[in-house]
């Protein structure tokens, strides 16, 4: 019983009409949720929250640059596992869903590269230093950037979603090979500043603004790709009844 | 099918040695311009800090170089399409396809990796290491190049997209390759290298023909 | 006694670019057909026989097929081998061995005995294709999907590819075929694509 309904609500979820009436309230959700976490997470950690006693103030950065490398690996991640699901199930919406997560992805990823580069500087003393982190990340923009050559260079649709849908799995399953390599090639190699590969025990008052900020950059990055998708899905709907109908206001899909 | 298949491919390189030739001088042309550009690089004692990094990367270049023809003429000959359509198993074709491919580049890199470290200043007790490191990577090298090939084959300057697709792709075999030689140059062990190295080859062995085969059948719907 | 269709199609449209090309077409296919396929340029002739040899995945309906051989506009022979190898290496995918004997036979037939040993690269576009007839002769495949055979051949190969194909449909093979001008053959059937009409062959 359970199981054929479930089988149902997978189904149901290729469908873009379908999809697009169960998102409507929860764009307005995330919406919200990632307006107040974030402007509460930011006040909070910038203004609120206890100076690090080894790096003082510059730590604050933290709220922007860890929660931006996270969301930039679990959005490529979330490409993946959507191109895997396109693949062998065969549905649409997984190649509207990767490319609502790109643009989204590289812009998170050079976030996390420019927030990381300022926390370096005061505690590095240099603007750039190669760490198992800033090459990690480093990687992760180039496999986007892959990704997005790779979509502009195919015209058709169907061949261009499949393409993106295996160059990302592939791209998804040596992300822990890189990351591995990289940690190694770190301990290897330990730059002489620490701080930003290390972890100490931080204290609540540090990490629970970390933690809303995460929450905040997630909530963030699911408006985002939701309004991302809804839009792309008009656009390929165009023409069907539904499509004009909401827009003009004369009934909901 | 497979003697059919190998023969070809046999014929083929007899024919076009151009293919395996030119990514060699390749290799050879720019270790020659580093050395010339950076003397002093090769001739004091940080030499050998340098050359391992400076080697695989000219590898990986020219392996780059190579991977772009990997597919080309077989897909503009037709020859793909007949391989796809009158195989029983395609997927063994592209095994034998990215096995030679790495017979003619990979391999012969592999040989002449001692004498292209020694250009550029490697110490001598590093040099069967250097050997033994290509030799292990660069099959995850072909294989995991084949799928980006696979994918851009059919575009009109798909070298760049190549490059952008698989250089990410090769840095864990960079980075434990270069380490690996590192490691013989200061004495140490090279075995965690030698485990990590044919690991990365083995997932890719696991991974990219499959991949391609996807990657090609894309390809060839594109035509 | 009822023949094995080759080849069955039930409401089969490709689609290209989320575009259907063609009205759905239904057909069976049974040994000794010719059917030509007729449609103006982008009509979806090629595709639909892309589709029918399996590289082309975009399309609605079904269809069952044996084995087929495959003819695209790319003829599908490496230019670095001689007709001979290449024959070899066909053979090879379709896993049978043809004796060097049978070979030669083939290229006579079709008239370029005199280029066996010779690269088919350095071959004309005519000779390439009289090639590609050798291999037809050589495969083992009963049902022939042919794109355009007509191109690049001259007077006296498009007569010896009306009799290569009559006497291969003679055999209990069956060939389809999309082509500009039409092949005299008798007996042959046409199956016209298109936009706003859907044909059904009985």
């Amino acid at each position: 019983m359970l199981g054929a309904s479930l089988k149902r609500l997978w189904h149901k979820l290729g469908s873009p009409r379908w999809f697009f009436s169960l998102t409507t309230p929860w764009v307005t959700f995330f919406g919200w949720s990632a307006a107040i976490l974030l402007l509460w997470g930011t006040i909070w950690g910038l203004a609120y929250a206890p100076a690090d006693y080894q790096q003082g103030n510059s730590f604050r950065i933290m709220y922007v640059h860890v929660p931006a490398a996270m969301l930039a690996q679990s959005l490529y991640i979330g490409m993946g596992v959507a191109g895997f699901i396109g693949l062998v199930w065969r549905m649409k919406l997984t190649d509207v869903a990767i490319s609502a997560c790109l643009p989204l992805g590289m812009v998170i990823t050079a976030l996390a590269l420019f927030s990381g580069s300022v926390w370096g500087r005061p505690t590095w003393g240099s603007w750039w230093e190669w760490d198992g982190r800033t090459v990690s990340t480093l990687v992760l923009f180039f496999l986007y950037v892959g990704i997005y050559a790779l979509r502009e260079a195919i015209a058709e649709a169907e061949l261009r979603a499949r393409a993106s849908a295996l160059i990302a799995m592939v791209g998804t399953i040596n992300i822990p090979i890189i990351k591995y390599s990289v940690e190694w090639w770190n301990t290897l190699h330990q730059s002489a500043s620490f701080g930003l590969t290390q972890k100490p025990a931080m204290p609540s008052e540090m990490w629970l603004p970390l933690l809303v900020m995460v929450l905040g950059f997630y909530c963030f990055a699911g408006f985002v790709v939701l309004l991302r998708m809804r839009s792309e899905i008009l656009q390929r709907e165009m023409n069907a009844r539904w499509v004009g109908d909401w827009i003009t206001g004369r009934g909901s899909p | 099918m497979i003697r059919g298949a190998l023969v070809r491919e046999w014929q083929v390189l007899l024919r076009a040695k151009g293919a395996v030739i030119n990514p060699l001088a390749f290799l050879l042309l720019t270790t020659m311009l580093f050395v010339i550009a950076a003397p002093d690089a090769i001739t004091t004692d940080e030499a050998s800090a340098v050359a391992p990094g400076v080697l695989w990367t000219l590898v990986l270049l020219t392996q780059l170089l190579a991977l772009d023809s990997m597919y080309r003429r077989d897909f503009d000959s037709g020859v793909l399409e007949q391989t796809l359509v009158s195989a029983q198993v395609p997927f063994v074709t592209v095994l034998i396809r990215i096995f030679m491919q790495w017979l003619s580049t990979g391999f012969i890199m592999a040989c002449l990796g001692p004498v292209l470290g020694v250009m550029l200043g490697l110490s001598f007790q590093a040099l069967p290491a250097t050997a033994l490191a290509l030799l292990l990577g660069t099959p995850a090298l072909s294989l995991l190049g084949s799928v980006g090939a696979s994918v851009t084959v059919g575009f009109n300057r798909g070298g760049v997209i190549l490059a952008l697709l698989v250089l990410p792709l090769f840095l864990p075999t960079l980075v434990f390759g270069a380490d690996m030689v590192m490691a013989a140059q200061a004495g140490r062990s090279v075995m965690p290298q030698v485990y990590a190295l044919s690991l990365i080859s083995l997932v890719a062995l696991a991974l990219a023909p499959f991949a391609t085969l996807a990657g090609l059948k894309i390809s060839l719907e594109m035509q | 006694m009822t023949l094995q269709p080759l080849l069955a199609v039930n409401a089969l449209s490709c689609e290209r670019g989320g575009r259907r090309l063609f009205s759905p077409i239904s057909l069976s296919v049974l040994p000794g057909d010719y059917i030509e396929l007729i449609g103006a340029n982008g009509s979806g002739k090629s595709t639909l026989l892309r589709t029918l040899a399996g590289l082309h995945s975009q399309f609605t309906g079904e269809y069952r097929s044996q084995d087929a051989l495959y003819q695209g506009h790319r003829l599908g022979l490496d230019g670095l081998l001689t007709p001979l190898e290449n024959l070899a290496w066909f053979a090879g995918l379709e896993d049978h061995t043809s004796d060097h004997e049978t070979t030669l036979n083939a290229l006579d037939r079709t008239g370029v005995l005199t280029m066996a040993y010779s690269l088919c690269g350095a071959m004309s576009a005519g000779q390439q294709r009289r090639v590609a007839m050798a291999r037809w002769l050589l495969s083992s495949r009963k049902l022939w999907l042919l794109d355009e055979p007509l191109t690049a051949l001259d007077a006296s190969a498009q007569d010896l590819l009306r009799d290569v194909i009559a006497e291969h449909c003679a055999k209990g093979g069956a060939v389809i075929c999309a082509t500009h001008n039409a092949i005299a053959i008798d007996g042959k059937s046409e199956l016209i694509l298109d936009a706003s009409i859907a044909e059904t062959l009985p």
